[in-house]
């Protein structure tokens, strides 16, 4: 294991999850963060998915990346994640109906997620593919971490569900509780990764500007 | 008064740097400031002093907001007993709003000032006084049946995110009050809409039990007007009585608790204008924005009530005359070149009505549309800006 994992290959994880972390300070992938972080179950998913895409089509990638013209790289990178993005798709509609359903076209629209195009152009260009599966990895669960975070208090104070469960009791609504409707709005996933913004540069205080 | 002063200077050294209550400085000079106006003058620069020092200027608006909250306490109570069916004069009237009201005004100054208070603490910076006349604002614009957990949570997002993030009094983009307004409508919605919201029915501190009597709706005008199906509905007060443009100028009506009566609300106005806090430009475009459009309107609308409700009504019912009076002209959050006040106020009259005719999921346009303009106040300075410096560099030209 220790060999598995070097310290520079630990550092190409776990980077990414706090210090560089695609969300909260690259600001890569917003829309989709805004658009399925509702409830928490569609971001897990979400999370997980752009994980996979993201980890494999660094692996191949930089498999890839001595015989690929850099004329054409781009397009060539494209095929990849578009043909892992299909067949995550596809798993999603065969074993889970109701949230590819949920998730709509997010999924489709892993395409153009930012954080992909940045970590094939910047990492797996350039580094070896067993670093390149793990910075994929590491990018991959910092995007999540940061989804379900924002979609845990969307969910809980929006809807008084998590996963689905009601966890607020009934006995609070009698006593005159009420869902925050605009918590289920887009605007308020904004607001909440400012917050986790906020608090990440108030612990990190190499990550705020002069 | 000298006693007063007096024992405020004694207690002085205390909060000093040394004192034994240093770390309190912050909130003694808060209260310090805000009873007598400060001695110390800025040593740098070049100054225009005035004796009204923005404390100051916020106690004249909360004077001017006075008649409308005393007229707001007793239409609460007025309405309550108008519903349940008592007549029980003008007193107890009276003292039913002004119980029903109190625990709005401490509950929104208590959340902002504490977190104006802890975060002047935390950065050790003097306590700022925006929040004297937002934390005034906020019980006059909202429903007399609103939880009061709810405008706790809402004042505490506006202080915070509306104003706080964006560097305190005078860095907000937004009208603090409004924000609190808006945060309420969205993520509350049943709870400021509709038409069991406006009238307190339930009795307060054991005072005006009763239940409503046959006929009772709580309906605002504006609601009704929303939701009318022919284009020229009969409005009715809660008992389903003809009124008009004069109980809306009275303000005998039920709405939001300080925006109901435009009378009381033009007296603030004039308090306003003749200590010169407000801008005449500004409030005098927003009436004439409304008015302009609502006519245009009702000569070539679409066929729906909205389009048709006179013009004249659209100044005085909902929250138009409030919006124009006290939340247009908020020094902070309008345009500040005097071309751009009239731009500025004159959109916010249009944008009103436009909101109330062509959408009719919001009965009421005043708080979106004066939002919506805020976003826009620093756009309109700026080409007023450059179109003055366009004018005078042809000149040199010349």
């Amino acid at each position: 294991m220790s060999k598995l994992l070097s310290e520079k290959t630990k550092q190409v994880f776990l980077v990414p999850l706090s210090k560089n972390n695609p969300i909260t300070v690259q600001v890569l992938g917003i829309c989709s963060a805004l658009a399925v972080t509702a409830k928490l179950e569609p971001a897990l998913v979400m999370g997980l998915s752009v994980t996979i895409i993201v980890a494999f089509s660094n692996l191949i990638i930089s498999l890839l990346r001595n015989t690929i013209p850099n004329r054409i790289r781009i397009i060539v990178q494209l095929v990849v994640v578009a043909s892992l993005v299909t067949i995550v798709s596809e798993f999603l509609k065969a074993y889970a109906y109701d949230i590819s359903v949920q998730l709509s076209v997010y999924i489709g629209l892993i395409i153009t997620n930012c954080i992909l195009m940045g970590r094939l152009e910047a990492f797996a260009m350039a580094n070896n593919p067993w670093e390149s599966f793990v910075d994929g990895f590491g990018n991959g669960f910092g995007y999540a971490w940061i989804l379900v975070v924002v979609a845990f208090f969307r969910e809980l104070l929006g809807s008084g569900t998590l996963l689905g469960f009601k966890v607020i009791p009934h006995s609070f609504y009698e006593a005159g509780y009420a869902n925050n409707g605009l918590m289920i709005l887009p605007p308020m996933a904004l607001i909440i990764v400012a917050c986790v913004i906020w608090v990440h540069r108030a612990r990190n205080k190499e990550l705020q500007e002069k | 008064m000298s006693a007063l002063k007096n024992f405020i200077d004694k207690q002085k050294p205390h909060f000093e740097k040394g004192g034994k209550l240093e770390k309190l400085h912050s909130i003694f000079d808060g209260l310090e400031t805000f009873l007598f106006v400060p001695n110390a003058t800025s040593k740098s620069g070049t100054h225009i002093h005035d004796a009204a020092d923005t404390k100051r200027t916020m106690v004249i608006v909360i004077l001017a907001l006075v008649p409308a909250l005393l007229f707001g306490m007793y239409n609460v109570g007025y309405q309550h007993f108008l519903a349940i069916g008592q007549s029980v004069g003008l007193w107890s009237e009276f003292i039913y709003g002004f119980l029903a009201v109190l625990p709005f005004i401490v509950v929104s100054y208590g959340v902002g000032l504490g977190i104006e208070f802890t975060v002047a603490q935390i950065k050790g910076h003097e306590i700022q006084e925006g929040f004297l006349v937002s934390g005034f604002l906020i019980p006059l614009i909202v429903p007399i049946d609103t939880p009061l957990w709810m405008v706790a949570v809402a004042t505490a997002f506006a202080v915070i995110f509306a104003k706080e993030v964006f560097g305190g009094t005078g860095m907000n983009i937004f009208n603090v009050a409004l924000v609190t307004r808006a945060f309420l409508f969205f993520a509350y919605p049943t709870f400021m809409s509709g038409d069991v919201v406006w009238v307190r029915t339930a009795q307060t501190f054991g005072l005006g039990a009763g239940t409503p009597v046959d006929g009772y709706s709580g309906a605002t005008v504006l609601g009704q007007v929303a939701t009318s199906e022919i284009s020229n509905p009969q409005i009715t007060n809660i008992l389903g009585n003809p009124i008009g443009f004069i109980d809306g100028f009275l303000g005998f009506i039920p709405g939001s608790i300080g925006e109901t009566s435009t009378l009381a609300i033009l007296i603030g106005a004039a308090v306003l204008l003749i200590t010169g806090v407000a801008s005449w430009k500004t409030m005098f475009s927003v009436f004439a924005g409304g008015a302009i459009l609502a006519l245009v309107f009702n000569m070539w609308g679409p066929n729906t009530a909205a389009a048709h409700f006179p013009w004249f009504n659209h100044l005085v019912f909902g929250g138009f005359a409030f919006g124009a009076v006290f939340m247009a002209t908020d020094p902070v959050t309008s345009a500040r070149t005097e071309t751009g006040k009239y731009i500025y106020g004159f959109l916010i009259g249009a944008m009103t009505i436009i909101i109330r005719v062509l959408n009719p999921g919001y009965p009421e346009g005043m708080m979106l549309a004066i939002l919506l303009m805020n976003i826009f106040a620093p756009l309109i300075d700026y080409y007023v800006v450059e179109a003055n410096i366009k004018r005078r560099l042809k000149r040199i030209v010349k």
